[in-house]
């Protein structure tokens, strides 16, 4: 047995570990500004982390989306994902983020006291994969039209679309008559889109985005009057079938206007493999990310573009939200050097072509006309979204892009007040449970019961330290958890003290009687603990935040009320003894 | 000295017939019930999103809305078949949208579950005013994080049946590891038929405190097995009926006591610790009662059971124990628990 003086020095460095664990203590931290500044602020707290439904704020679970197509390295793909999912967050300016990989192909996100929802998705899932790509201009969906409607009609598709609304017909016919008359012949729109690009003297991958579309039609239509090369006959077959009824062709080959009540009967469509299969290969339809009114009613584009990129995103070196008087908010952006050379090889082999900016497989406004070889510099105009949206695009477009899409696979956000509310009624169930299990140890157990409290005292200081020293995260039922191990926690007390009066019974000493109670208990302490551990480490390994916190409070509860209960009190005891020398009772 | 219990010589065992006539009828009530409504709905119990998949929003109002309004509110707006409930006050209401289901082409055109969050605050800004309520709380679970949360409780219980099996097969004798998991078990099919008669709605939270409920008995369980294990020791004439009765008895004023005090944490939680705690407490305070109950009728009736079946030979203690008497004696550790599993399985 261990000499009383060393057990007293062990007790009281154990304490006083503990409390210089919960000393409050000051930390520097990021503080979102609103704006997306981080501001760097100095916080004085227990450093008892909060999980996010004590604290508020958004739990995110993105998951590698695989719906179009197998991500081949997976375990690598997570890995860099991981890592600019980080960069964004550190420039977003949350305090204390968490970012990490969970299972094969997640990852978690954790925002403590992000509010802004929207915000945070586009931050986190945006995976500002860039891609120039040409338009189509070899008429690819044009001639396979025809065998799109077919084939939708052989699946009992009628003109009739189901998704269509009964009074969409004619609003849709009036857009027909409108882009006639615009004449989408090739000279024309030429001839707009060359006048257009010479507006802007760096003329990059500029994009006209809907907008400004609906407002060149004026200028087009009178000069696509003396146009008399008009394709008649094939937008006249566009009128017929069930895909082509809803599809208006454009003014560059390649683009298509779809009324906007439509555009889900048309991505279903699209998406059916057969209709697919119409397409030559090489080529994908991508949808546009703005509207353009035709009339009264708007119209969302999609286009045919040449599957192969001619750049990516990954050359970015550089992005810069910017504010422009004739076009709005854009985003400038650079390329590193080797960047420069690939798209000037590419701009100067596709001059006079259309070149659509995918960020996302979305087109990014109107794809403009390549005037000239283009090298290091780009802009990206964000079709009248304000300026924190082109400050988001630039912090993303900066961080990198997303290796592989991400899908938002699971969000929780927990509002500050009800964290807040938590916290209160969590402590208030702590204290009655706290005050209700020392009134029924002292009641029933006098003496030896105030030493069972004195150890519960420190059984909640060491527990408390333990969370604190292991960093682990305080949730709600982590929380939960803490009360019912205060009711838990005495149990070891209470068979030691119950063991001890059975010794009593036998006619031992009290010395005798406190020796062999502690040494009997101890089997059926042991055993009993080691299962509940056992329950909550299964708990920890299959549960997720929250819950896992709860794992976590369960098992530091019990390592603690162990020390406390077998040592601590044994302690407590020993001290008694040592002042009583020869005790004929014990009060228990 | 203040004493409760002290030196009882209840028979406990006596009236087992009755007790586990009672603790059937209660599970066999409760699995009734799963099964009308798995037949009826699909779900035996009523799955919180982390489960299903799907989208809740808890809002606060400022004032006090007419739930028939933002019901046609939502009804209108494209989120059809959502549970809208009020709870804690007439301006709290949670809505929850469950997931679509299973079909694969209904799951690509549905919206994703973020989605729906969205259009539920689009919503009630356009009906109601963008100051006139806050959202408290949103969660949104794909439906494939869904069923894996599911599929990870259902592991993480099996595998605790396992593990505390295995622990108590090494540190006891495995009649007594085969009672408690059969003690725990029947803690799990009470505190479900507890959760179905209060249809709870079972959340991540609540899994948790039925795997609490699982130490919590077993720790019970495990406390009269040991006593019973010491006295086995001692006292070998003895019968096992009375050796268990004896156990349970000198166990007693422990068992009220530990109880007592787990008991008024459970209540402190049930009371004070607020609405989101509300159902783990309700699951814990029930599986107090059962898993008290079960280490006494269920767990005893068991191993007496067995003993019958496989008697010990020679009532020695278990440690140098009957089975491994069996075993040919230059057996291992390891080859003498594989007779002793196939002496289960009959």
């Amino acid at each position: 047995m261990l000499n009383l003086r060393y057990r007293l020095a062990i007790i009281a460095v154990l304490v006083a570990v503990s409390i210089w664990a919960l000393l409050p203590r000051s930390t520097v931290q990021r503080v979102d500004t609103g704006s997306g500044v981080a501001r760097y602020d100095t916080v004085r707290q227990v450093p008892i982390r909060r999980g996010l439904d004590l604290e508020g704020g958004m739990h995110l679970t993105l998951e590698v989306d695989q719906s179009k197509g197998a991500v081949a390295n997976m375990s690598d793909a997570i890995d860099r994902a991981l890592k600019v999912i980080r960069t964004r967050i550190d420039q977003f300016g949350v305090s204390e983020p968490v970012v990490q990989k969970e299972g094969t192909d997640r990852i978690v996100v954790e925002l403590p006291g992000v509010q802004d929802q929207q915000r945070a998705y586009d931050i986190v899932k945006e995976a500002a994969f860039l891609q120039m790509e040409i338009v189509d201009k070899t008429q690819a969906l044009d001639k396979a039209i025809p065998h799109i409607d077919a084939l939708l009609k052989a699946k009992g598709v009628t003109g009739a679309a189901p998704a269509a609304a009964p009074g969409a017909t004619p609003p849709a016919n009036a857009g027909v008559q409108s882009l006639f008359s615009n004449a989408p012949a090739d000279t024309t729109k030429k001839g707009a889109d060359t006048a257009k690009a010479k507006r802007g003297p760096a003329a990059a991958a500029r994009s006209g985005h809907g907008a400004s579309a609906a407002a060149d039609h004026p200028g087009r239509a009178d000069s696509a009057k003396d146009s008399t090369r008009q394709d008649t006959t094939a937008l006249a077959s566009l009128t017929g079938g069930p895909f082509s009824r809803l599809v208006q062709q454009g003014q560059m080959p390649g683009e298509f206007y779809v009324a906007e009540s439509d555009v889900p009967t048309v991505t279903r469509y699209l998406s059916m493999p057969e209709v697919r299969a119409q397409l030559p290969p090489g080529k994908v339809i991508r949808w546009s990310n703005d509207t353009a009114s035709i009339g009264q009613r708007p119209y969302r584009a999609f286009y045919v573009l040449d599957q192969r990129p001619i750049i990516t995103g990954e050359y970015i070196v550089d992005a810069q939200p910017a504010s422009d008087p004739i076009e709005g908010t854009k985003v400038d952006f650079r390329l590193s050097r080797e960047g420069g050379r690939r798209f000037l090889a590419e701009t100067s082999r596709h001059v006079q072509d259309y070149m659509a900016i995918v960020l996302d497989s979305v087109v990014m406004g109107r794809p403009p006309v390549i005037q000239s070889a283009i090298s290091t510099n780009g802009q990206i105009t964000m079709g009248g979204r304000d300026l924190q949206a082109a400050q988001d695009l630039a912090l993303v477009l900066r961080a990198g892009a997303l290796p592989v899409p991400l899908k938002v696979a699971e969000v929780r956000q927990i509002g500050a007040s009800l964290g807040q509310d938590s916290v209160h009624a969590g402590v208030r169930a702590g204290v009655i449970a706290i005050l209700l299990v020392v009134t029924i140890m002292l009641v029933y157990y006098r003496f030896s019961g105030l030493l069972a409290v004195g150890g519960l005292a420190l059984y909640l200081l060491y527990t408390l330290a333990a969370l604190a020293g292991f960093d682990a995260v305080l949730t709600l039922p982590g929380l939960a958890g803490f009360v019912l191990s205060i009711g838990i926690a005495v149990d070891a007390n209470v068979l030691i003290f119950e063991r001890i009066r059975e010794e009593l019974d036998h006619r031992k000493t009290p010395r005798t009687a406190i020796d062999e109670g502690f040494h009997h208990a101890m089997s059926a302490i042991v055993d009993s603990n080691v299962t509940t551990v056992l329950t909550a480490a299964i708990l920890y390994q299959f549960g997720t935040g929250s819950v896992k916190g709860f794992a976590v409070t369960l098992i530091a509860g019990i390592l603690a009320s162990m020390v406390t209960s077998i040592f601590v009190v044994r302690t407590f005891y020993m001290i008694w003894l040592a002042r009583v020398r020869a005790p004929q009772t014990i009060s228990i | 000295m203040l004493r409760i219990f002290h030196n009882t010589t209840y028979d406990f065992i006596r009236p087992w017939r009755i007790m586990v006539a009672i603790t059937v009828a209660f599970i066999a009530i409760g699995l009734v019930l799963l099964g009308v409504s798995w037949a009826r709905t699909g779900h035996a119990v009523h799955y919180s999103i982390d489960f299903t998949g799907g989208t809740s929003v808890e809002l606060h109002f400022d004032r006090a809305p007419d739930v028939g309004t933002l019901r046609s509110a939502l009804d209108g707006g494209g989120v059809r078949d959502a549970n809208i409930t009020s709870f804690g006050s007439d301006r709290d209401f949670t809505i929850r949208a469950q997931g679509t289901g299973t079909n694969a082409a209904a799951e690509a055109q549905a919206p994703s579950a973020e989605r729906v969050a969205a259009r539920i605050d689009t919503i009630l800004a356009q009906r109601f005013g963008k100051g006139a309520y806050h959202i408290v709380r949103t969660d949104a679970v794909g439906p494939r994080v869904g069923s894996e949360l599911q599929r990870n409780a259902v592991f993480a219980i099996l595998i605790s049946f396992l593990m505390t099996l295995g622990y108590l097969w090494v540190r006891f004798d495995w009649r007594f590891g085969v009672a408690a998991v059969i003690a725990t078990g029947h803690d799990i099919l009470t505190t479900l038929a507890f959760i179905k008669l209060l249809d709870l709605e079972v959340s991540l939270t609540v899994v948790a405190a039925i795997l609490t409920v699982i130490g919590y008995s077993l720790n019970d369980t495990i406390i009269i097995f040991d006593r019973v294990r010491e006295d086995l020791r001692r006292k070998r004439k003895e019968s096992l009926y009375a050796t268990l009765n004896r156990a349970i008895n000198e166990t007693l004023p422990r068992s009220v006591m530990t109880h007592a005090t787990a008991f008024a944490a459970t209540l402190a939680l049930l009371f004070f610790a607020g609405e989101v705690i509300r159902p783990f407490a309700w699951v814990m305070a029930f599986g107090i009662v059962t898993g008290t109950f079960s280490s006494v009728y269920v767990a005893g009736p068991v191993l007496l059971w067995i003993e019958r079946r496989w008697p010990r030979e020679g009532r020695q203690p278990e440690r140098s124990g009957g089975a491994k008497a069996k075993a040919p004696p230059a057996a291992t550790g390891a080859a003498t628990r594989s007779p002793r599993a196939a002496a289960v399985r009959h």
